[in-house]
């Protein structure tokens, strides 16, 4: 049981500044995915957390108490690395107790506490072999072993799924999200992976340059996104953006000039546009509805990928190419000229800087946290 | 290439293997280079073995005009035996080199640990000058050394020898750590910590199990340099602490002749170290490559 709390930490390398200045609150049990571009500072943060690296200001509080100056071992954290950084010379069992046999706990109590471990993630079988003669899942298995016979109050994941094939990587991802209920631990997890996070979260920190784009919940982001950026980055495949210009803005939200010449009215907070101001429109993929009668934009499809359930158009509108997704069933070729449009709701609109115009309603789902999905849970709460 | 390519391609009768231009000059070159490689190991290898047939010849023999053909006597390892106790000398020899070894390497583990896991702005420089350091010649230190050595009763020591050999080897031990530390990934050492491992325990039971064949390696390395290290005994020692270099060298002398007996005494000298080297040649060469194949 364990809630953790940064307060603007940041960190230099030198000259440079890596994590500049993030304020941050986990709370207990919750799964808490970092996620940016490589480089972002997601895995800095994570170890200064670690105890791997120290921050060169700001605190960092576990349950309330400063662990700025406390050693890796006495946070009372685990680590999963990416790499699983396990011990080649030695067997399963002696991986997943070492740090009792550091901390001078008897062989019999160690034997009893890694096979509890080995249970919950059936590595009963493996239990004498070395690391190598594992295949990359069982190897990630003894790593999360390894983390949880430590009963750590917050487990901390760095990429863990990254060094996996697909297919394993989604049954990782099951597994992941049953042992968080299974441990009722806090967990936070680094990735670059959006699908991972939005999977996986009950809460996504979005990095970017050191810096915290925004922190919300994985509908959250995916519906309302602070900016530009976390708009292209949560959702597959990606946003599209057109450039459009304010035609008329009210209380019922800005009219917008679209590429072509349509017009289409976005319920965004119009507070401070004017006509003939320039905007950015965006709108996901998947919103985008092909429509031969009325669909205000126009396109030339270039390349169409059919995968069964869904097709991925890309449509070239002038210099612009957008993709949509469509349904599986669509009968269009190469090189149709094609109509679209999307319902007013769906779009979103940022502004010079990237900031998104907020919008006049709050999807339905963006409050939802995964938690509050599960049964088990709601009758605890 | 490309005529071949155009036979084939027009439907000829090709052969079904096909040797091209470009495997006979490959050919080529291995020819010539197996050649080279074996003109530089037998002249390398030659005066070795032209010594220990030496150590096999009457000191008549031994400066006439050179031959393969002679009869074999074992008269100078006798005479060399009597004359000077082999045993003796050995056991110096052993001691010194595998006692400069064992106090070099504790020195250097945990500098190269710190050099490789901790590096500061100046880890690059530091090694340099380390190395540095065995670029001047080591007689320009000897008045002083001696001196020193003299003045704290350490002339004539094993002690005094392992120092020398010790702060002789110590900077390409720590170099030869300092690469075989740094392939070791990171990760695990951080899992260690993660774990409750001190710095030590850290060093204990994770670095040194998993850098073991570099750590043999060079302390295999360092226990030849020391065996065959011949100025500083020299200089240093007399009876008490002479190494089997100084019972080689006991050997010439102005006059008379003595090549058979420096012969018999140099391969009785070079023999010990170069069984050992043979039963760890294993071992030397998963040392050296110990990075490439992980």
């Amino acid at each position: 049981m364990a809630t953790l709390q940064l307060k603007h930490i940041t960190k230099s390398f030198g000259e440079t500044d890596v994590i500049k200045g993030v304020d941050l609150e986990v709370k207990d049990r919750e799964f808490v995915v970092f996620v940016g571009p490589s480089g972002c500072g997601k895995s800095t943060l994570m170890r200064m957390i670690a105890g791997l690296e120290s921050a060169t200001s700001g605190d960092i509080l576990i349950d309330g108490q400063r662990m700025n100056e406390v050693g890796p071992a006495d946070r009372g954290l685990a680590m999963v690395f990416q790499s699983y950084a396990l011990y080649p010379h030695m067997t399963v069992e002696d991986n997943m107790g070492f740090s009792m046999r550091l901390a001078g706990v008897p062989k019999e109590k160690r034997r009893e506490k890694v096979l509890e471990a080995a249970r919950i993630l059936e590595l009963e079988p493996l239990l004498d072999r070395k690391p190598k003669a594992l295949s990359g899942g069982q190897r990630q298995r003894v790593a999360i072993g390894r983390a949880i016979v430590r009963k750590p109050s917050i487990f901390l994941f760095d990429e863990p799924l990254s060094n996996l094939d697909a297919a394993l990587r989604v049954q990782m991802r099951i597994e992941l999200a049953r042992l968080h209920e299974e441990l009722d631990a806090t967990m936070i997890y680094v990735t670059h992976d959006q699908i991972e996070a939005m999977t996986m979260a009950d809460k996504i920190v979005v990095l970017q340059g050191g810096e915290i784009e925004q922190v919300g919940s994985p509908m959250e982001l995916y519906h309302h996104p602070r900016n530009r950026f976390v708009a292209g980055f949560i959702g597959s495949p990606k946003m599209n953006f057109l450039p459009v210009e304010v035609v008329e803005a009210d209380a019922k939200g800005v009219s917008v000039t679209l590429p072509g010449g349509g017009v289409s009215k976005v319920a965004v907070d119009s507070q401070g546009q004017r006509a003939g101001d320039a905007l950015e429109l965006g709108i996901r993929p998947e919103h985008l509805v092909l429509d031969d009668d009325q669909g205000p934009l126009t396109g030339e499809i270039q390349v169409l990928e059919r995968l069964g359930g869904q097709t991925s158009l890309y449509v070239q509108m002038d210099d612009l190419m957008v993709t949509i997704m469509a349904d599986g069933d669509v009968t269009h070729r190469v090189h149709d000229k094609v109509r679209f449009g999307f319902a007013p709701g769906r779009a979103h609109l940022f502004d010079a800087e990237g900031l998104a115009l907020p919008s006049l309603e709050q999807h339905p789902l963006a409050g939802l946290r995964r938690q509050d999905s599960r049964a088990s849970d709601a009758v605890g709460q | 290439m490309t005529t071949a390519r155009t036979k084939s391609l027009s439907g000829a009768a090709v052969p079904a293997v096909q040797r091209s231009p470009l495997t006979d000059a490959l050919l080529n070159r291995r020819l010539w280079l197996t050649v080279l490689g074996w003109t530089v190991a037998v002249l390398i290898f030659f005066p070795i073995f032209w010594m220990v047939l030496t150590g096999f010849k009457t000191e008549t023999e031994a400066i006439a005009e050179p031959s393969l053909i002679f009869s074999p006597t074992l008269e100078s390892y006798a005479e060399v035996q009597q004359r000077a106790g082999y045993a003796k000398f050995a056991l110096n020899s052993v001691v010194v080199a595998f006692g400069s070894t064992l106090l070099a390497l504790l020195i250097a583990i945990p500098a190269a640990y710190s050099m490789a896991f901790l590096p500061t702005k100046r880890t690059k420089g530091t090694l340099l000058w380390m190395l540095s350091t065995k670029m001047l010649p080591p007689v320009g230190v000897l008045v002083p050394i001696y001196l020193l050595f003299r003045d704290t009763g350490l002339l004539d020591t094993r002690t005094g020898l392992i120092i020398v050999y010790t702060l002789m080897n110590l900077p390409i031990v720590v170099w030869m750590l300092y690469t075989f530390f740094k392939d070791m990934p990171k990760d695990i050492l951080e899992a260690g910590r993660m774990d409750g491992a001190s710095t030590l325990q850290e060093v204990l039971y994770l670095l040194l199990p998993l850098t073991l064949p570099g750590i043999a390696s060079t302390g295999l390395l360092s226990v030849i340099l020391s065996w065959n290290e011949a100025f500083w005994s020299l200089n240093l020692t007399s009876s008490n602490a002479a190494p089997l270099t100084a019972y080689i060298a006991s050997f010439s002398s102005p006059e008379g002749l003595f090549w058979a007996k420096l012969s018999a005494a140099s391969t009785m000298a070079i023999a010990p170290i170069l069984v050992f080297g043979w039963l760890t040649q294993k071992q030397m060469v998963r040392g050296l490559t110990f990075g490439a194949v992980k």
